[in-house]
């Protein structure tokens, strides 16, 4: 098969079988491999705050800080855009993450934080339905939560 | 192709804030189409930006972000006239990168 005519039919998994049915070399293949390099598939796909943050690197459970403060709103009329935001107070942030509990994957994003960046960023998320919303810091090798729950009047998720 | 992101990077006093919205339809892979079938997932998974060769943030995204997300980070450093470089990839290995000056 022609280069041209295989990026033009690749696109996401279709491109892998491809790819492996026709043998590219995994240099071709990389252009439409599924996940982008350090994406971390095991913390998307967990289904709690304690799996996400151990996923994360977490050796114990996080602890509620009052150092980490999480900004969302108390009621989302649109579950397709929630602005949410957090910022931690903690010395030593390296990494900010949202957790939403009854989504269908709990993790929405998680930001890392190189010195010099201040540990306060803000994002919009989609919400299944109403929902405890957590903010999760990471600083050394401890984790932090902060939690709030947010009504969902219109969910953002399937329909 | 896809469209350009908007990208405000603002300096006031020693810091920098950055926002960025980014045109993209971040599918989540839950919702179906009129035929019924799931609409497969198609998200940007990574996101960094770049300050005079220094990744001032890099984030993870999955499905839950917001279509044409939106982001805002704040760095020390960085005057008027600075560029600041915002990069993404997807799940489908589509890449874009779009700088903007400090203001």
């Amino acid at each position: 098969m022609e280069r041209r005519d295989f990026l033009a039919r690749s696109s996401g998994a279709t491109a892998v079988a491809l790819a492996a049915a026709t043998g590219l070399p995994s240099a071709h293949a990389q252009t439409a491999v599924v996940n982008a390099a350090g994406w971390n598939k095991v913390a998307f796909d967990s289904k709690t705050l304690a799996d996400a943050a151990k996923a994360m690197g977490a050796t114990a459970a996080p602890t509620e800080s009052k150092e980490l403060l999480l900004r969302a709103p108390e009621i989302a009329e649109n579950g397709n855009v929630v602005r949410i935001g957090a910022q931690s107070n903690i010395a030593g942030t390296t990494q900010i993450a949202f957790v939403v509990e009854k989504n269908p994957s709990a993790l929405a994003a998680s930001f890392d934080v190189p010195a010099g960046t201040d540990a306060n960023v803000e994002t919009n998320i989609k919400m299944a339905q109403s929902s405890n919303v957590y903010a999760l810091a990471k600083a050394g090798d401890k984790f932090y939560y902060a939690v709030k729950e947010v009504k969902v009047t219109l969910g953002g998720c399937g329909g | 192709m896809s469209d350009p992101m908007r990208i405000r990077a603002q300096a006031q006093g020693d810091k920098t804030t950055v926002r960025v919205l980014v045109a993209h339809e971040m599918e989540s892979g839950q919702r179906k189409d009129a035929a019924g079938k799931t609409v497969p997932a198609w998200f940007i998974q990574s996101i960094s930006a770049v300050h005079k060769g220094k990744t001032v943030m890099n984030a993870q995204w999955g499905t839950a972000v917001s279509k044409n997300p939106y982001m805002q980070f704040v760095f020390k450093g960085g005057v008027a006239g600075d560029k600041v470089a915002v990069s993404w990839v997807d799940n489908r290995g589509e890449k874009r990168t779009d700088e903007a000056v400090i203001a």
